[in-house]
């Protein structure tokens, strides 16, 4: 059980853009393990969106690697990379990001579609994740009838129907009232407790508190990567700022 | 099971959006549907010269003597070239036409063909009678004034009763000894206004002293060719000159003609099918827009673990499926087109007509609109398939 489930070595993403190169992620090394809720923090353009793609086997790093359950996914090609989100990520976005022509339980059984599992297992194990999130009576409902937070509800159940190794939350409650994002958030809470890794991807420090670790980024490097009970997690500067100004952080 | 999930998901945006589904299938419809038509309309007008051709009789051979300086052919020597070779000619007769006035009782009767031929003349295009005889090798020979009459003359200046009745043909008195079956349809002019007289009497009494023209039968239609090359051939021993002589073959031009239309045919039906491919641009058209409306879609389901191969059967599938749905749509119109045409040509014509839709040109139909969507869905799909996923995602 030592192997990290995720294990950033020196990863670095650079983008042209222009004549210019973009250092979007800048030597980031971190190791997050199985049944940990890491929040990883920071401004827009600090490379959290970046580093999110790289978890998500959305996009590869151009230098360092990127170890998967202790596979190196820069090696994998586009297929693998999409069988190993099919098998291994749950995503939940800012915007649901459902599939409007298609009802909640139709929705939620897309990933176990591409994994394979036969129409009957896929309904059942759709309706027990649809159940879990509570919406269990809305199945033959259109995303469009529901409100934000239920949309949001359907996505995690979608983002759970596979089991996969991690989850991953891309802001999600970025769309949604304070309300209704606690209650997302306290979800997202019990399913750690529960056993899952998560890792949410957010700019807000109190969201990002729900966490148990924090690794916050600026200009594309780290800063801070540690517990979320240390004031020092959500100040700019991270960790330098803190040792220069004695945890004097909001 | 991925491909059926590919196929109810593309029944599912077909449904959703019916408008644009259909003016995208339009030109797959049209295209299918002309070319259904225009090979139907082929069809039935090959059917319907192919039914005339075989009233002439396409078991016959008709030869023009030309002549040529002082070689000549007389009536004698043709029947000693169709009889030294049984293997390519059965019976030969004469034919002369006649220019004499008819007249019947004290009536003219204008527009009657006067025709003059021998004794085989009734076998060799395989006419029955329906009255009387057909006159005899001996008064062919005698230059007997006896006739054979059509049913349309017997009807209406004999009230049917003409046997033993007397026609006079540029004066002269000849005695009705038998009455055709009707040929076409009984009206003056026609096939039915008809008199045969003896060959020999008519070249007499016209004062001719060679025939010109004859009538041979063959005895086997599918050899025609071969037939009429043997005449040609014994035809060319006598005026060793092939300007002298014209030996024509109905089976033979009925084949041309086929072959003509055949080719008129599908030069139409070429011009037809261009329609199907402009509906294929038109599919391709509105599946890359799709693709862009749906770029986003395209995103999640590639979050989701969607492989290339299945994005790209959803695509290809859901293009082939349009254009399927409209090659039905095009033959269920090309066969109400043809049934209308049909009826429209029976009814205005009053000639018995039939557009016939062909069977292989309906699944050709069917086969080339499946595979224009897959054609020119594949393009599309592609660039589906290999839309990045980051910014598919962040596509609004």
């Amino acid at each position: 059980m030592d192997m990290p489930l995720i294990e950033f070595r020196e990863v670095s993403k650079l983008y042209p853009m222009g004549d210019e190169i973009v250092v979007a992620a800048n030597h980031i090394s971190m190791q997050i393990h199985r049944g940990e809720f890491v929040a990883i923090v920071g401004q827009s353009g600090s490379g959290k969106s970046t580093c999110m793609n790289i978890i998500g086997c959305l996009d590869v790093p151009s230098e360092g690697s990127y170890l998967l359950d202790g596979r190196d996914v820069g090696q994998l090609g586009r297929n693998q990379l999409a069988d190993i989100r099919n098998r291994m990520l749950g995503f939940i976005f800012q915007q649901y990001n459902l599939l409007p022509k298609l009802n909640l339980l139709e929705n939620v059984m897309v990933p176990l579609l591409y994994a394979g599992v036969p129409l009957r297992e896929r309904k059942e194990r759709a309706l027990a994740a649809l159940d879990s999130v509570g919406l269990r009576a809305k199945a033959k409902h259109r995303p469009n009838q529901l409100s934000g937070g239920q949309q949001q509800r359907v996505s995690i159940a979608r983002a759970l129907v596979g089991q996969p190794s991690v989850i991953l939350a891309d802001e999600p409650t970025g769309a949604l009232d304070s309300k209704t994002g606690r209650e997302v958030l306290k979800i997202l809470q019990d399913l750690n407790a529960q056993g899952n890794t998560v890792v949410l991807i957010t700019h807000d420090n109190s969201i990002a508190a729900t966490a148990k670790r924090i690794v916050r980024l600026e200009d594309g490097c780290v800063v801070y990567d540690g517990p979320a009970t240390d004031p020092n997690a959500f100040v700019r500067g991270g960790m330098a700022a803190g040792q220069v100004e004695g945890g004097d952080g909001t | 099971m991925m491909l059926l999930e590919a196929f109810k998901m593309a029944f599912a945006n077909i449904r959703a959006s019916k408008m644009r589904s259909f003016l995208t299938m339009l030109g797959i419809i049209i295209g299918v549907a002309a070319v259904i038509v225009i090979v139907g309309l082929g069809n039935g007008m090959s059917i319907y010269i192919t039914s005339q051709f075989e009233e002439m009789g396409t078991n016959l051979l008709s030869v023009e003597i030309i002549g040529r300086g002082s070689r000549s052919l007389d009536e004698k020597d043709m029947y000693q070239i169709v009889q030294d070779d049984p293997a390519h000619f059965s019976l030969v007769s004469p034919s002369v036409t006649m220019n004499s006035p008819v007249k019947i009782g004290s009536e003219f009767s204008t527009r009657t063909g006067v025709n003059g031929v021998n004794e085989s003349y009734s076998k060799i295009r395989g006419w029955s009678l329906d009255q009387g005889r057909w006159f005899s090798y001996v008064e062919v020979l005698r230059r007997g004034k006896v006739c054979v009459v059509g049913s349309y003359l017997a009807q209406e200046y004999f009230g049917g009763m003409a046997i033993g009745q007397t026609i006079r043909i540029g004066g002269n008195p000849f005695t009705v000894v038998g009455v055709l079956a009707e040929q076409s349809d009984s009206t003056e002019g026609s096939g039915d206004d008809v008199i045969y007289v003896p060959s020999s009497t008519a070249a007499r009494l016209s004062g001719m002293g060679r025939f010109s023209s004859y009538t041979i039968t063959i005895p086997d239609v599918d050899n025609a060719t071969a037939s009429k090359e043997a005449l040609e051939d014994a035809l060319y021993q006598v005026f060793h000159d092939e300007d002298a002589y014209m030996v024509m073959s109905m089976a033979e031009m009925l084949d041309a003609m086929n072959e003509m239309l055949g080719v008129q045919i599908a030069i139409l039906a070429l011009i037809a099918g261009i329609s199907l491919l402009v509906g294929g641009i038109g599919i391709m058209n509105i599946m890359l827009v799709s693709v862009s409306e749906r770029t986003r879609e395209i995103g999640i389901r590639k979050a989701l673990g969607a492989k290339e191969r299945y994005i790209m059967s959803q695509f290809v599938v859901e293009a082939a499926t349009t254009s399927a749905v409209g090659g039905l749509l095009g033959i269920l119109l090309g066969e109400l087109l043809s049934s209308v045409a049909t009826f429209i040509v029976t009814t205005v014509m009053q000639e018995d007509f039939t557009v016939a839709p062909a069977v292989g040109s309906i699944l050709l139909a069917a086969g080339i609109s499946i595979g224009i969507g897959v054609l020119f869905g594949y393009l599309p799909a592609r660039k589906a398939a290999q839309l990045n996923p980051i910014d598919a995602l962040r596509y609004e």
